[in-house]
């Protein structure tokens, strides 16, 4: 490769320096971003590759993204060995109900902050903004007491009732509300709708790409979201992936690494959100900066 | 900023719809603020109760059956010369050097990154671009996982180390401090006997050789992993400041005959200024709430050197049932976070303001 460099560099030069100095910098830029592709998307391949393998294969070939002999017996024991399957409803139940609420909720509180005129608006969103800063690490505890308190705890209202609207969603939709021209709204009010259907059918529509962006930030959070799992509920039965997934690498297999099984699981809990990437990827980036305006 | 809902409500006043519309915006914000005031607001002043009493977990904390005493959980984490400070102030020094080595990194490399990835000539940006930044969407349980596996003792570092010849760690039952091995290795102190003027006595009852330690081995792995998952996010970010700069700015310092490293220092740095801030505060407020990556690899082992305050606080509370205590280490947390950011907008203050834009926050959309 180094050889290869040289020479290309060295005829670059004889013929226009200019040219030859970018062209060693354009080499080194794919070089660097081909390392780093290595870096971040390899860990992957070993995670399928492995979760394909026999454990003896997993233990003596781990860096190989070739499973010799492919086997499935991971898969076989993560579907029918353990409670995978039960944790992936919970997950499935709890993600649909927790995103759809918190669009529809969020984009509520946002039109209403953004547009309505109302004593205490101003204080409200000052509050949200507040509670946007409040790290969420503190909160474990808090939330496993008021949940105990009113006697949720360890239910499914306990997994969904806590994150069922969230501060930063509230943020993202207020912010883009105010982007959107007041004028349509005017019309439709003056032709006599009520603030609920100027919001539904007029003003939502518009608002398409900031509810797929909502939809797609609360999706991936509360797919993966571990800890308020861990704090809310306590039976197997009630578990979500994460939460399930790190019940098993915490021992509760028993004997044996049984990476493949694990790895299989972990698979199971990463294909989700990777589907969702590869199709959405612009509403994810998009996400990730608002995510930087709101911080 | 004049904004949009008071030129309607002008418009609309003389039609007597104001109280509608008074009724219609609490109407709109009643489940949020219901929803964020029983889970946000009110657990905050339940735990700041909690963390005043002794209460074990055992019927409600409120009912005056949960011993009451004052401020004894916080002052305890620092006068009492008991197992309980040892682990606050051992999950303290953990905590420390981990942002101390996380942040920097994650953001040079999200920097370095974004700078590669914005250069004119290269194709495939957009792969790029999503391959850095796919690990941070994925869920922490599930690469935590991937990483036990990676770094096990027969697993793919391990053998990638073998490779060239060297024989790696057992990362995760390595409880030895880096800057020990590095101290040891420099030939300033011996690792097996270090000096009594260390070992003999230090502040709030650790010993400053263990103050000294460094992140351990096993930490590193959590590192590696926390810096692998972040920075993909913050190159986005650095991404779209830099995407930002005009490009007859850099067409000018070019015509002048800048180097590509004047450029930089001179041109592109001063632009990123306020999204540096950002990054840095971001990653400052997140690296002290580590918690999923110890939960699922490490529980605090090997020798209690991947404790951090979070997961402390969470084990004090749920398995040692001393829920007082508990919420006590989460609310002084929350203290160091909110100290570490406040600090750093004074640190960062004025550089902010030299750059001629505000952070983000203010500056975009």
């Amino acid at each position: 490769m180094s050889r290869r460099t040289g020479r290309r560099t060295a005829q670059a030069i004889t013929h226009r320096p200019g040219d030859g100095r970018s062209m060693v910098s354009t080499f080194t830029g794919y070089a660097v971003l081909v390392f780093f592709s290595l870096v971040f998307l390899y860990p992957f391949v070993i995670q399928i590759a492995n979760s394909l393998k026999t454990e003896a294969d997993a233990a003596a070939n781990p860096l190989s993204p070739i499973p010799s002999p492919l086997s499935l017996a991971g898969y076989e024991r993560v579907f029918f060995g353990t409670d995978l399957p039960l944790w992936l409803g919970n997950s499935i139940l709890v993600t649909v109900i927790v995103t759809v609420g918190r669009v529809f909720l969020d984009s509520l509180a946002g039109y209403a902050l953004a547009r309505l005129r109302f004593r205490g608006r101003r204080t409200m969103f000052a509050a949200i903004v507040a509670i946007i800063a409040v790290p969420g690490v503190v909160l474990f505890i808090p939330k496993f007491l008021v949940l105990n308190q009113l006697g949720l705890y360890n239910s499914y209202s306990a997994l969904i009732l806590p994150v069922i609207a969230d501060a930063a969603g509230v943020f993202i939709m207020k912010q883009f509300f105010e982007s959107i021209p007041v004028s349509v709204e005017e019309a439709a009010r003056i032709d006599g709708a009520g603030v609920f259907r100027t919001f539904w059918s007029v003003v939502l529509p518009m608002a398409r790409p900031a509810l797929i962006t909502l939809t797609i930030i609360s999706f991936q959070g509360t797919w993966n979201e571990f800890p308020h799992s861990l704090v809310s509920v306590q039976s197997p039965s009630l578990f979500t992936l994460p939460r399930g997934l790190a019940d098993l690498v915490s021992g509760s297999l028993g004997v044996g690494t049984q990476y493949p099984l694990k790895l299989g699981a972990a698979v199971l809990a990463t294909i989700p959100v990777a589907v969702i990437f590869v199709i959405f990827q612009r509403y994810f980036i998009r996400g990730a900066n608002e995510g930087a305006d709101k911080g | 900023m004049v904004d949009a809902a008071s030129a309607i409500d002008r418009r609309r006043l003389g039609r007597g719809s104001a109280t509608r519309q008074n009724l219609a915006g609490w109407l709109f914000l009643a489940p949020v603020v219901v929803i964020l005031g029983v889970f946000m607001l009110l657990p905050i002043l339940m735990a700041m109760w909690v963390s005043l009493t002794s209460w074990n977990g055992q019927g409600s904390p409120f009912t005056g059956r949960a011993p009451f005493v004052g401020l004894g959980n916080y002052v305890r984490l620092f006068t009492q010369d008991d197992l309980a400070r040892q682990d606050f102030m051992t999950s303290i020094r953990n905590n420390v050097y981990y942002v101390a080595i996380v942040v920097p990194v994650q953001t040079a490399l999200a920097l370095g990154l974004a700078l590669v990835v914005n250069g004119r000539m290269l194709k495939g940006k957009t792969f790029f671009r999503s391959a850095f930044f796919f690990p941070s969407v994925t869920s922490s349980v599930a690469v935590s996982v991937v990483f036990l596996f990676i770094f096990a003792n027969s697993g793919a570092v391990g053998s990638l180390l073998s490779m060239f010849g060297i024989s790696g760690p057992e990362w995760f039952s390595d409880s030895r401090g880096v800057l020990h091995l590095l101290l040891g290795g420099l030939g300033l102190v011996d690792g097996a006997a270090p000096p009594a003027a260390l070992t003999g006595g230090g502040p709030f009852g650790l010993t400053w050789w263990d103050w000294l330690s460094g992140p351990s081995v096993a930490m590193c792995t959590i590192i590696i992993l926390v810096v692998w998952t972040t920075s993909g996010t913050f190159m986005l970010m650095f991404l779209a400041a830099l995407q930002d700069i005009p490009v007859t700015l850099e067409e000018a310092s070019l015509i002048d005959g800048a180097g590509a490293w004047q450029r930089f220092r001179h041109v592109t740095l001063p632009m990123l200024r306020p999204t540096l801030f950002l990054v840095l505060t971001l990653g400052l407020i997140g690296t002290w709430q580590v918690f999923d990556q110890v939960y699922v690899m490490s529980q605090g082992n090997p020798a209690k050197t991947t404790l951090t305050p979070a997961y402390l606080s969470y084990r004090t509370a749920f398995r040692d049932f001393d829920y007082g205590s508990g919420t006590a280490i989460s609310f002084v947390l929350f203290l160091i976070i909110v100290v570490m950011t406040l600090v750093q907008r004074w640190v960062m203050r004025d550089r902010v303001a030299d750059a001629g834009a505000g952070p983000r926050k203010q500056g975009s959309s």
